[in-house]
């Protein structure tokens, strides 16, 4: 039974800060390692904002372009690796913050920065199996990286949800296919506060060969080289890595063009490689076809073979804002403002 | 004891739940179970039903609060807004989303979803309704980079910002 995307929502929240004002603290040339890494400027969550919220924002404009009666959701999945409560679903509130409570399954997915893609998976195989109407996968974060840490430079805030029915889709999915292993790059114990991760090992053994495996498993299985999509959205840590990548297995700057989007955000973990794709959906042209390779350490990667369909055409793309404006707004925090909405000042006992 | 409180308001705080009475169509909220402006209580009795507030509006009056009230210490100064919505119902909220200094009388919202509260590090996350512009006012783009301060920055110019 053929299912995709029905609708899509994207919020970032509307702080931004340089690597230039992180490095300026830290004693780095913070210039030169936003240029390293390809980020210009990095999304802030306000102190009022967390994963639930911005998964809420995110939901509510994809139901309104979508006009979908909530009730009529039967699964929701948000994916994230910074969950409010440790033992508390995300997943509960915002379904009823968009009113889909209480015939509904929800839950919360954790894999890194693939739990979002992980989502979409699961609610392709309820949908497909005609188990549920509407499944809602959502990819949010508000991550940190410890103060100084390389990480404090990429690590952002941001959020997608998507839309999974069989009628009126907008992107078939036509394919997905997933490559797992036990890898070590990037983790965080119970507990802890901020990340650890292996430093230049995050490249090749995880990064590069995860997402590269996929997507030429993705090329085995579909039938298709580079050269049948138009459009190419993967996972992205920093600027740098997506497009490494993406030369590597041949795509051209054209072809990354719109999945490209944290060089203006930053990394938004679990939900880069679908604020990417919405991206593209608001640029997209029915006929097109696009590749979605997501990431997430520890590790994996889920590929994704999409065609926008001609009811991309009548979809209402004009409520709830464009990826674009995300990339474009924002206001800028100097790092000790950053910091204090961030939680980093100690307050003494509450 | 506030989680069962706050509990029982999650439909006013989440969704906007109110309540319309089917007599003469005035919609409430928070909601009522009689209609005070149908001439008689008794008209409207079993005839009110739940109705749910689109969150659009327009900023009636505000306020700019610098002394924080508990659990609002990292959001000084902030927005206090009286919105009339478009079905009628004045509620108050935060307005989120701008600097305080920029807001209006007049200025179009919309309802958001934020975090109102923390019990403590340990405790319960309340969540509800915040108000933000309406994106179209929100949708201008910023002239430049840098050109706006920190939202919680003081009124005076500071010179750590004057940098390009
Ligand atoms: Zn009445």
């Amino acid at each position: 039974m053929e299912a995709g995307i029905v609708s899509y929502g994207v919020y970032v929240p509307r702080y931004r800060i340089t690597p230039a004002e992180i490095g300026q603290v830290w004693g780095v040339d913070g210039v030169a390692m936003g240029q390293g890494l390809n980020i210009e400027r990095k999304s802030v969550p306000a102190p009022d904002e967390d994963t639930i919220t911005i998964s809420t924002e995110a939901l509510r404009v994809a139901l309104l372009r979508g006009k979908i009666d909530p009730q009529e959701i039967g699964a929701l999945y948000v994916g994230s690796e910074s969950h409010p409560y440790a033992v508390k679903p995300t997943a509960t509130i915002v379904a009823h913050a968009v009113g889909a409570t209480p015939n509904l399954t929800a839950a919360d997915f954790e894999f890194a920065c693939k739990a979002g893609t992980a989502a979409i998976q699961t609610c392709l195989g309820l949908v497909r199996s005609g188990m549920v109407k509407y499944g809602v996968a959502i990819g949010t974060d508000t991550s940190q990286g410890a103060p100084g840490d390389a990480l404090e430079y990429s690590a952002s805030a941001g959020g997608a949800a998507l839309v999974i029915g069989r009628d009126k889709v907008i992107a078939t999915i036509n394919q997905t296919v997933s490559y797992t292993t036990d890898t070590p790059d990037f983790w965080r114990r119970e507990g802890q506060r901020y990340p650890s991760h292996g430093g230049r090992f995050t490249g090749e053994p995880a990064y590069f060969r995860h997402v590269g495996e996929c997507a030429k498993q993705m090329f085995k299985t579909a039938g298709t080289t580079t050269k049948d999509y138009q459009h190419v959205v993967f996972h992205q840590p920093n600027g740098k890595f997506p497009r490494r990548i993406g030369t590597q297995l041949g795509f051209s700057d054209e072809q990354m063009k719109y999945g490209m989007v944290t060089p203006r955000i930053g990394n938004t973990y679990s939900a880069a490689a679908l604020i990417g794709l919405a991206n593209v959906l608001d640029h997209g042209e029915a006929g097109e076809r696009i590749l979605v390779v997501g990431y997430g350490s520890g590790a994996g990667s889920d590929a994704f073979d999409l065609t926008v369909t001609e009811e991309l055409g009548t979809y209402d793309r004009s409520s709830g804002l464009p990826v674009q404006y995300f990339l474009d707004s924002g206001v800028e925090l100097s790092y000790s403002v950053y910091a204090k909405f961030r939680g980093k000042i100690h307050m003494g006992e509450a | 004891m506030a989680i069962a409180r706050f509990w029982r308001e999650t439909p006013r705080r989440y969704n906007l739940g109110g309540s319309r009475c089917t007599v003469c169509t005035t919609v409430y909220f928070p909601p009522r179970s009689v209609c005070p402006t149908c001439t008689t209580h008794r008209q409207s009795l079993g005839k009110m039903e739940p109705f749910q507030l689109s969150g659009d509006g327009e900023v009636v009056t505000f306020t700019v609060v610098h002394e924080a009230a508990n659990g609002f210490e990292m959001l000084v100064p902030y927005a206090l807004a009286i919105v009339q919505t478009v079905e009628g119902p004045l509620l108050t909220g935060q307005v989120v989303n701008l600097r305080p200094e920029d807001l209006q009388i007049g200025l179009k919202v919309r309802a958001t979803f934020r975090k109102l509260r923390e019990e403590g590090p340990a405790g319960v996350i309340h969540y509800g309704y915040k108000f933000a512009p309406k994106e179209e006012a929100a949708m201008a783009p910023r002239p430049g980079r840098g050109s706006e301060q920190a939202p919680a920055a003081s009124h005076a110019p500071e010179p750590s910002r004057a940098r390009a």
